[in-house]
């Protein structure tokens, strides 16, 4: 168990259809498109690691349920 | 401290088992298509208000057609445009259910623009999520009643023109403009702000649907870059510009708090009362007990001939009879558009436990009346079960081997007492001899309230007895 110090987001890549729509969204624009493929054939995002302030925006204009998920200062993680 | 991780929402399947081929874990919408946040928005307001294990949300027809692929609660899938009915049975069945009609433009404007007018007009106590993208998604983009004017479509390749299409249709408006509703928004994903006032929108309306209140719709305005043949960046911008222009957003009617809850319970009908309303219990009925083997008992019917053979009487004369024995029965008819000489059927189910469908797949008794019903069914009838058919009409036998057959010449009996209608009557008699699921009086202590003429209660009793005479002489 352990409390994160900094918000961030995890990006589970083979549920991520590459839409962007999280990177027009991110008011601190701390998600990047890979150049990459996923196992579907989409270019996916990813966390640039630094900077996300956990306010949930992306998470809410992603439509796919379990492509992102975002963890807030002071969450609880195994 | 689940409020600091934001992640899938209880209400959805954590594997989407039910989803055909490899991929469990995706929805199957296009990248950037609008349903799956307001799939999240749904999910995240049914986590919240904690009504996951009361809540049935009825999939449409349209690209969300497989919604129960994704929702861990009550699923139903109905016919194209007709969720508001379902979802109004549903509710009123069930009180106590969240009930969500989820629907698209195509499929609630066009295909269903009657069913919701009318579900809304009677307040039913359901929220509707009415997602609008302005275009048939699923078929390939076709006009929808929501196309904008000028837009092109797969269908209207030059633009939607008022003088061919009219003009959208503005459906929250429509829906505002009756006295039943009790919320209806509209509102759209195209930006941060827009997308939190749409999952605002959609647990308020549930909030209202758990105290009462009434009808709530949710009209979402959501992109779909496939139709429109945009980037998902794109189709956000094109969306907020176009269809917020004609679609404004907004609340068009809020009276949650000034409505009085209307809580209805839970309401079962008594046997006694379903007999009432039948007519068939005005004196209480005399039982008849009989002891029939197990392999008779609690039968699955299908009963198929044609029109004006008597085939759906028998269906009701056999049901009511047994529900007046104490027994559970459903009838449920089906037939074509003809009084006489159509196709006809019935399904009947006769218990002694709770009958849970009333329609009939797989019958332990086929009574067939014509050739083509008995060709056409035959092959449906459970192993060990029975096929009776009216041998003076039917020129073939029945080819299965492993159920039981009777040959019956019902009509030639029927004509034999001087009226080949009532052949059917025959037919009971012959049934309950055979099987002594219930007694020749059972029957003939219903007929009076079967048989409209009544100069011909006399003819059906002989009938029945006739059916009686023809088991203990074969």
């Amino acid at each position: 168990m352990a409390v994160l110090e900094e918000a961030k987001i995890v990006v589970e890549h083979d549920q991520c259809k590459g839409c962007t729509l999280c990177i027009i969204a991110c008011p601190k624009d701390v998600i990047i498109q890979l150049s990459s493929f996923n196992t579907k054939g989409y270019h996916p995002v990813e966390y640039k690691g630094e900077g996300c302030t956990g306010c949930g925006i992306c998470f809410y204009a992603c439509p796919e349920p379990g492509a992102i998920i975002v963890y807030k200062k002071g969450a609880v993680v195994e | 401290m689940a409020n600091k991780i934001l992640k899938k929402s209880d209400s959805f399947y954590a594997v989407y088992d039910r989803k055909p081929g490899e991929d469990k874990m995706n929805t199957h919408y296009c990248p950037g298509c609008g349903h799956g946040n307001i799939h999240k928005y749904v999910a995240e307001a049914i986590d919240e208000l904690g009504i996951q294990d009361r809540t049935i949300i009825v999939s449409p027809v349209g690209c969300s057609v497989f919604i129960y692929y994704y929702f861990d609660l009550g699923n139903i899938q109905v016919a194209h445009g007709r969720a508001p009915a379902v979802a109004t049975a549903l509710k009123r069945a069930h009180p106590h259910a969240i009930v969500i009609s989820y629907q698209g433009d195509g499929d609630l404007a066009a295909i269903g623009g009657n069913n919701i007018i009318q579900a809304a007009n009677r307040g039913e106590q359901i929220t509707v999520v009415f997602v609008n993208n302005a275009i048939y998604g699923m078929t390939g983009g076709q006009v929808a009643p929501t196309t904008l004017v000028g837009m092109k479509s797969s269908t209207t390749p030059r633009g939607r023109a008022i003088e061919n299409e009219g003009y959208p249709m503005k459906v929250s408006e429509l829906i505002a403009a009756l006295t039943a509703p009790v919320y209806v928004e509209r509102t759209a994903l195209w930006d941060t702000s827009s997308r939190n006032k749409a999952k605002r929108s959609i647990k308020k309306a549930l909030k209202a649907q758990m105290e009462g209140k009434g009808f709530t719709f949710c009209e979402i305005m959501s992109p779909c870059p496939s139709g429109w043949k945009l980037t998902p960046a794109q189709s956000l911008e094109w969306m907020k510009e176009n269809m917020g222009a004609y679609y404004k957003v907004g609340v068009l009617r809020d009276e949650i708090k000034t409505r009085e809850p209307i809580i209805k319970e839970k309401k079962t009908v008594t046997s006694k009362e379903i007999q009432e309303v039948l007519g068939t219990d005005i004196k209480p009925s005399e039982h008849y007990p009989t002891n029939p083997e197990d392999r008779y008992k609690n039968p699955s019917m299908k009963f198929a001939g044609f029109g004006g053979q008597g085939v759906l009487s028998l269906g009701t004369m056999l049901a009511n009879a047994a529900m007046e024995q104490g027994f559970n029965s459903s009838w449920i008819p089906s037939y074509g558009p003809e009084m006489r000489g159509g196709t006809a059927y019935c399904f009947v189910n006769i218990s002694d436990k709770e009958i849970g469908s009333p329609t009939v797949s797989n019958p332990d008794l086929l009574v067939a009346f014509n050739r083509p019903s008995l060709e056409k069914f035959e092959g449906d009838v459970k192993p060990g079960g029975i096929i009776m058919y009216d041998s003076t009409i039917i020129d073939v036998q029945p080819t299965r081997d492993d159920v039981e057959i009777l040959a019956v010449p019902a009509t030639g009996i029927a004509e034999s007492l001087g009226n080949i209608r009532c052949a059917n009557t025959v037919m009971a008699g012959v049934y309950l001899a055979k099987t002594k699921i219930m007694a020749k009086e059972a029957l003939i202590q219903t007929l009076p309230k079967a048989i409209k003429k009544k100069h011909l209660i006399d003819l059906n009793i002989h009938a029945l007895e006739k059916g009686f005479e023809f088991i203990e002489n074969n």
